[in-house]
């Protein structure tokens, strides 16, 4: 059952993922995020991390993909890319060796260090607990407990985050004309 | 394990797509994508390990990576803003 969840989830990854490479329209690519966001979430799941699958739906595929679309529609940038060409000359091989060699050391690190992970795997501590929110639970002690500093910057980081951003998007008042020098 | 595997493939299909297009909102999306190729690891060691520290580290990713994605984007409208059509082979220089 674990298997058939899995090779479902996996396959909706890899298409979205393959969609997000190789389509010229900025909005399938972000169409085809989404696909690759709720196999992930599919994944979460089956991890038993709900809360976590949840969270991803909600502020990835709800709030970063409709922000990606957003500034798409914004730009207007919704015209479809050339994908035939490349910048550089031979750039497209170039790339594929080195996703490819990228992806052989992972799987080589995988494959010769799965005996070390798998011997030590034991389950989720708690995972015996069946009430519904255990995970929530056990996530929660461990953010507000032995994470609590992490938490605490990752809350300043948001406020910098907001606040840069405001200050970036800012329209100016008037054009500001280069050989002026005057400040907007 | 498979998932580590998967997780993996899909690094590898984000490190591509990074580096073949040229629109910036595009790449930004190939970004998301290894992002969550490293969230799908965290839980996955996670759970082989029993440790719950996997699912928190890849709570403070999930924040993170919306931070990230709100101040890349303004920076990219900031950018595209002044000069319309951009794509990365123009944004070559950090000037202007």
């Amino acid at each position: 059952m674990e298997l058939f969840v899995f090779v479902c989830a996996a396959l909706m990854i890899v298409g979205g993922a393959i969609g997000v490479v190789v389509r010229g329209n900025p909005v399938h690519a972000a169409l085809s995020l989404v696909l690759t966001l709720f196999g992930i979430a599919v994944l979460f799941v089956a991890q038993r991390a709900e809360f976590l699958a949840a969270v991803q739906v909600i502020v990835y595929a709800g709030a970063i993909v409709v922000l990606f679309l957003f500034v798409v529609m914004l730009l207007g940038v919704d015209r479809a890319e050339d994908l035939r060409t490349d910048s550089l000359t031979g750039q497209r091989g170039l790339a594929v060796i080195v996703g490819l060699g990228l992806l052989g050391v992972l799987v080589t690190a995988i494959v010769s260090g799965t005996d070390a992970v798998i011997s030590r795997g034991t389950g989720i501590e708690g995972a015996t607990n069946e009430s519904a929110d255990a995970n929530i639970v056990q996530l929660a002690r461990s953010v507000f407990a032995d994470y609590v500093v992490a938490f605490e910057v990752t809350s300043v980081l948001l406020v910098v985050a907001v606040v840069g951003t405001v200050l970036l998007s800012r329209r100016r008042p008037k054009e500001v004309r280069p050989e002026s020098g005057r400040p907007s | 394990m498979w998932y580590l595997l998967l997780s993996a493939f899909l690094f590898a299909i984000g490190t591509f797509g990074v580096l073949v297009r040229r629109n910036p909102l595009v790449m930004f999306m190939c970004i998301e994508l290894m992002l969550n190729a490293v969230n799908l690891t965290f839980v996955t060691l996670g759970r082989q390990l029993g440790s719950i520290s996997g699912q928190t580290i890849v709570f403070f990713v999930l924040v993170v990576a919306a931070a990230e994605v709100v101040v890349g984007l303004s920076i990219i409208v900031a950018i595209m803003r002044r000069r319309a059509g951009v794509n990365a082979d123009d944004l070559a220089e950090l000037k202007g």
